[in-house]
């Protein structure tokens, strides 16, 4: 397949991803960063380049309602939105995936307020990792636009029907202009494919009325929610098949993770989001002087791949997990959670150490990285450290 | 126009069975508006009293597809539920072919006075053709009678209590069916569900708009308010009687007394006098405050007269 070379943003990447699925309904409320993604799709329903009906709505706490009583319908369905936005659809967030609604939506990641930051960290999407989203993150506007493809193939499925959240770091990629591979648009239309409004429950189907959100108590509540862990546990597998297919189609091969000259690496660093692209940089540097490190970069947090991720760290001596936010008062950032309890009880487990970096924006460059890799050197020579610790903060 | 004929020939879309208290009167509204608007209707529910005892898993009381999401997103949700029909409808792919269908959003006071405010207000902004229903029975009776900003000067609520030395409710109530008219939607007005005809015509006219319209149905609580679960209707009537709730239209924008009011109307303590809420302001030393309330509904009658003379 001939695919077009372009340079774009991130947000005018998703856009043009979204406009290629065709969506019956955009509600959206402005955010910054998140805001120019959705300025594009507008652009695009204001000349006639997709039909999709968008709801301005008043709040992101509308944006998400409305997405639930659209995507309830039957209707293909998209937000966006970033930090604070996030936050106040937060109730909302959990109720679409409890009622297992395909909505897709890009959170553009920026800092928690307060202080009020408009820069990018990972707090936004980590507070709501677990209101049963399927989280996809990204490295770069190629994976943004790749993503915004294959999610409506991923939460439409039937196997699956969860919502799917697309996390790409505000302003490094949502602003950024690259240059990436996109599908024509026929070919993008082939992958994704209407939206099959029958093979659900519709709220619009009058002579099959259905009750949705019911009241649920103390005697079936607990099953439900059961049905629902059952439902993103089982994903994996056909988000695995629609990698497969859309790698093969693209060429550019997707998976839960990616690893990055891990085959002989004694040190890996964990890390999501752009940052990876910086580390990969940092790794070939180390390479060249003989350190054996590689990189393992996770695109899927939601269901988290403790599978792979054991067999991808498990030969490695030290584990330095990068984590854009941070659990006050927890025992790390929450990568840094996940990974540890994942790597606890295999045998000979690496040692796990974690950095908290860049809040609120603070750039994460070269030598930062260096930094993080001369200790855990260090770490791996024997040294004490710290299981938490900061990169790049003045202390 | 409705008639007790036709309408006892229209299916019952709320079936009986469901949870709600003896002698709630808000069961009794939401069966009246389905029987006017009938099957091809999606209806949303607020969180609230008429959500929680209507669907209560794995039963439901809804004949028609019904929609819960939270408790301050239901015009926002039917919102969405709306446009995913506009949308569908364009794009061919409708589950059943229909050419209209009403949307239908209900809340309580508390969820359309207060917390879903904002979302309310959006959703008429945008003119979305849907009718949005408030059964205001004037404070959070779901969570256990709490003082909203639609509870009368006076009354007794869980967290504005009547006590040694409060009296109830400090405020007089929000004008929420006014900011409703300050939208500029097609059709705004109020109801009760002992006027069984106005209310009928009330959501014809609504459903029939172009646009979005609001109605604002009081609705007497049994344990909330504290009357005999025989009476609610009565003090349907003489909320109206008393110029407490005064039934009028607004047609794009053209205020319409539905029901011409007495001449001499009823005094507020009538109305006040069978709920226990208010069993606190009959007490000596609290003759100020029954004087504040009659001022308030006399005042706030007149300036709706007031609109409706001038048509």
């Amino acid at each position: 397949m001939k695919q077009l070379f372009v340079g774009l943003t991130g947000n005018e990447a998703v856009a043009t991803a979204f406009k290629q699925a065709r969506p019956h309904v955009a509600p959206a409320f402005p955010i910054t960063p998140q805001t120019e993604m959705m300025h594009k799709f507008a652009d695009f329903v204001a000349d006639g380049e997709v039909e999709t009906e968008m709801i301005l709505v008043e709040s992101e706490h509308s944006a998400m309602s409305a997405a639930v009583g659209a995507s309830a319908t039957g209707a293909r369905v998209f937000t966006a939105t970033s930090s604070a936005g996030f936050a106040l659809m937060w109730e909302v967030v959990y109720i679409a995936a409890n009622l297992r609604l395909p909505i897709c939506m890009p959170v553009v990641n920026r800092a928690l307020s307060g202080n009020i930051n408009i820069h990018n960290d990972h707090s936004d999407a980590m507070g709501g990792r677990d209101a049963g989203w399927i989280h996809l993150w990204c490295e770069n506007t190629q994976e943004a636009y790749d993503s915004a493809l294959m999610c409506w193939r991923i939460a439409e499925h039937a196997g699956v029907r969860l919502p799917v959240m697309i996390n790409y770091d505000g302003f490094i990629i949502s602003h950024t202009s690259e240059s990436l591979n996109i599908l024509p648009d026929e070919d993008a239309w082939k992958f994704i494919g209407p939206k099959d409004v029958g093979a659900g429950y519709s709220l619009l189907d009058v002579e099959n009325p259905i009750t949705v959100g019911p009241l649920d108590l103390t005697d079936y509540y607990f099953e439900h929610k059961t049905s629902q862990i059952e439902a993103i546990n089982n994903s994996p597998e056909h988000i695995a098949a629609i990698f497969k297919e859309f790698s093969a189609l693209s060429g550019r091969t997707y998976d839960f993770i990616e690893e990055y000259r891990t085959d002989d690496a004694e040190i890996i660093i964990v890390a999501l989001g752009s940052t990876a692209g910086t580390a990969k940089v940092v790794i070939d540097m180390y390479r060249e002087k003989g350190v054996k490190i590689g990189l393992v970069k996770i695109r899927v947090f939601r269901p988290f791949p403790v599978d792979v991720l054991r067999k991808a760290l498990g030969k490695a001596k030290v584990v330095g997990v990068m984590d854009k936010s941070v659990t006050f008062g927890g025992f790390g950032g929450p990568v840094f959670n996940e990974i540890r309890s994942a790597m606890y009880g295999t045998a000979n487990p690496p040692k796990i150490h974690d950095w908290i970096y860049g809040l609120g924006g603070r750039d994460t460059d070269i030598a930062q990285i260096e930094s993080l890799i001369d200790q855990l050197q260090a770490i791996a020579g024997g040294s004490e450290a710290e299981d938490i610790n900061m990169l790049g903060v003045r202390l | 126009m409705a008639n007790l004929q036709t309408l006892s020939k229209c299916e019952d879309l709320l079936t009986g069975g469901h949870r709600a208290c003896a002698g709630c009167t808000g069961s009794n509204i939401l069966r009246q508006i389905m029987l006017t608007a009938g099957p091809d209707t999606v209806v949303g529910g607020a969180t609230g009293c008429m959500e929680v005892v209507t669907t209560i898993f794995p039963y439901t009381a809804w004949k028609t597809p019904f929609i819960h999401s939270a408790f301050e997103n239901c015009a926002a949700t039917i919102s969405g539920v709306e446009t995913g029909f506009r949308a569908l409808k364009q794009a061919g792919q409708l589950p059943v072919e229909r050419e209209k269908m009403n949307f239908i959003a209900f809340g309580g006071d508390g969820g359309t006075y207060d917390i879903g405010l904002q979302s309310l207000s959006g959703a008429m902004e945008r003119g979305h053709n849907m009718l949005y229903v408030c059964y205001d029975n004037e404070a959070y009776m779901n969570t256990g009678i709490q003082r909203s900003g639609a509870t009368p000067f006076g009354a007794h609520t869980s967290t504005a209590p009547a006590g040694k030395v409060k009296q109830g409710k400090e405020q007089h109530r929000k004008d929420l069916t006014k900011i409703m008219v300050a939208h500029n939607i097609p059709f705004v007005a109020t109801a009760t569900p002992f006027h069984w005809k106005d209310l009928a015509a009330k959501v014809e006219k609504a459903l029939a708009a172009d646009g979005p319209a609001f109605l604002n149905i009081l609705m007497p609580c049994t344990v909330g308010w504290g009357f005999d679960p025989a009476i609610g209707m009565e003090l349907c009537k003489q909320a109206v009687e008393a110029n407490f709730w005064p039934l009028f239209e607004v047609e794009n924008g053209h205020y319409k007394m539905s029901k011409k009011p007495k001449e001499d109307r009823t005094p507020i303590v009538e109305w006040l006098k069978p709920q226990v809420r208010f069993k606190h302001l009959f007490k000596p030393g609290n003759e100020a405050i029954l004087e504040e309330i009659q001022r308030w509904v006399d005042d706030e009658f007149t300036k709706v007269q007031t609109l409706c003379e001038l048509g």
